[in-house]
């Protein structure tokens, strides 16, 4: 029985974390910048990350779904197993939609996302003002929703670690080996 | 046969003339400004973006007999510059961009059209914005048609070459250099 996740779906969490991280702080940062050069650097910024993010969000969920996840302890009551396995998916799903609703949401306003400046992403809407507010609120709720959920994946993790002492927490955990 | 040779070289001189006269009576004059656009294309980050000036007025003298003798002014009200974003609207109003306060109308001016064939002209002038101007030429397509010709071109213009964008703007790596300006005007025949 497997009681450890993978290398690389190790990995891709902990990057994906960062990245996450600084994406979500950076947009939050630049939408308060009146316009100026850095505004205009910044937003390119934080749209090339969201495009490298999604990429690896897909690389993700295709590991995830060949390379099924160790199982939880038998300690866990099952309700709350079944929770637990509903925020990941969640959270998956989240991952995969805020991108993708950043991308949809640059094309409405009429911004095309062009990723690092060299390859130009395809405009799936036309430009459409009223519609890119839309999204711009729906990418905002949905940023919101996700950090509601790292704050209650972040807390169940601390919460399996220090109070109910199992390897929830050390089997995501990068392993050091002394070479 | 040959009594009706008269009849045949008369023919062919009023069909002659009857071309000639046409070709001479179309000058194009009157900016049909509803059917007419002038937009313009920027690069920022990589990222191209279109946007248009809603005002705009011309006055050209086209005549497809003497295109040489073609001239034309084209003044642009740069308030109304649509970005494409409100935001960016506003901010190249300003005293770092056009500075539209001092300096309202960015202006084209002919001296020069030099037909290059095919309905094709190489059209020479200057260009005045910001209180700054540049000799430019740039090449224009002309269409005709009945009642109404088009004039399509585009013009490459450097912003720097005008101070449209100073101070934190002025460097080119966020908001590039180069500037396309395009043009389609429809123009209907002058009154007779």
């Amino acid at each position: 029985m497997k009681t450890r996740y993978t290398s690389t779906a190790i990995a891709l969490h902990w990057l994906i974390a960062l990245g996450i991280l600084a994406s979500f702080s950076l947009g939050l940062y630049m939408t308060g910048l009146s316009l100026s050069p850095t505004k205009l650097k910044l937003y390119s910024w934080h749209k090339w990350a969201g495009v490298t993010l999604f990429v690896l969000i897909v690389v993700r969920l295709g590991w995830r779904l060949t390379h099924p996840a160790p199982a939880l302890p038998d300690t866990m009551p099952p309700a709350l197993r079944l929770a637990a396995g509903a925020a990941h998916w969640a959270l998956y799903a989240l991952m995969f939609a805020i991108p993708l609703s950043g991308w949809l949401m640059s094309s409405a306003k009429g911004f095309q996302t062009v990723w690092f400046g060299v390859l130009p992403l395809p405009d799936l809407l036309a430009k459409d003002a009223a519609l890119g507010d839309t999204l711009q609120a729906v990418h905002e709720w949905l940023n919101y929703s996700l950090l509601g959920l790292v704050v209650l994946h972040s807390g169940a993790a601390l919460k399996h670690h220090f109070i109910d002492r199992d390897s929830v927490l050390t089997r995501m955990l990068p392993r050091f080996r002394k070479a | 046969m040959t009594r009706n040779t008269p009849t045949h070289l008369a023919l062919a001189a009023t069909l002659a003339l009857g071309l000639a006269g046409t070709a001479h009576a179309v000058e194009y004059g009157t900016l049909d400004t509803a059917a007419s656009r002038v937009g313009f294309r920027y690069t920022q980050m990589g990222v191209t973006l279109d946007g248009q000036f809603k005002q705009f007025s011309a006055q050209l003298r086209f005549d497809p007999a003497r295109p040489e003798a073609a001239s034309t002014t084209v003044e642009v009200p740069l308030a109304g510059i649509d970005t494409g974003s409100p935001e960016g609207d506003d901010e190249v109003k300003a005293k770092t961009w056009f500075d539209t306060a001092n300096h309202p109308v960015a202006r084209f001016v002919s001296s020069a059209v030099k037909p290059l064939g095919n309905n094709r002209f190489e059209v020479s002038g200057e260009l005045s914005i910001k209180g700054k101007r540049r000799p430019v030429s740039f090449p224009v397509t002309y269409t005709p048609g009945t009642p109404t010709a088009t004039f399509t071109g585009t013009l490459p213009l450097r912003r720097g070459d005008f101070a449209i964008g100073e101070g934190d703007w002025a460097s080119f790596d966020i908001v590039a250099n180069n500037v396309e300006v395009a043009f389609h005007f429809v123009a209907k025949p002058l009154a007779q």
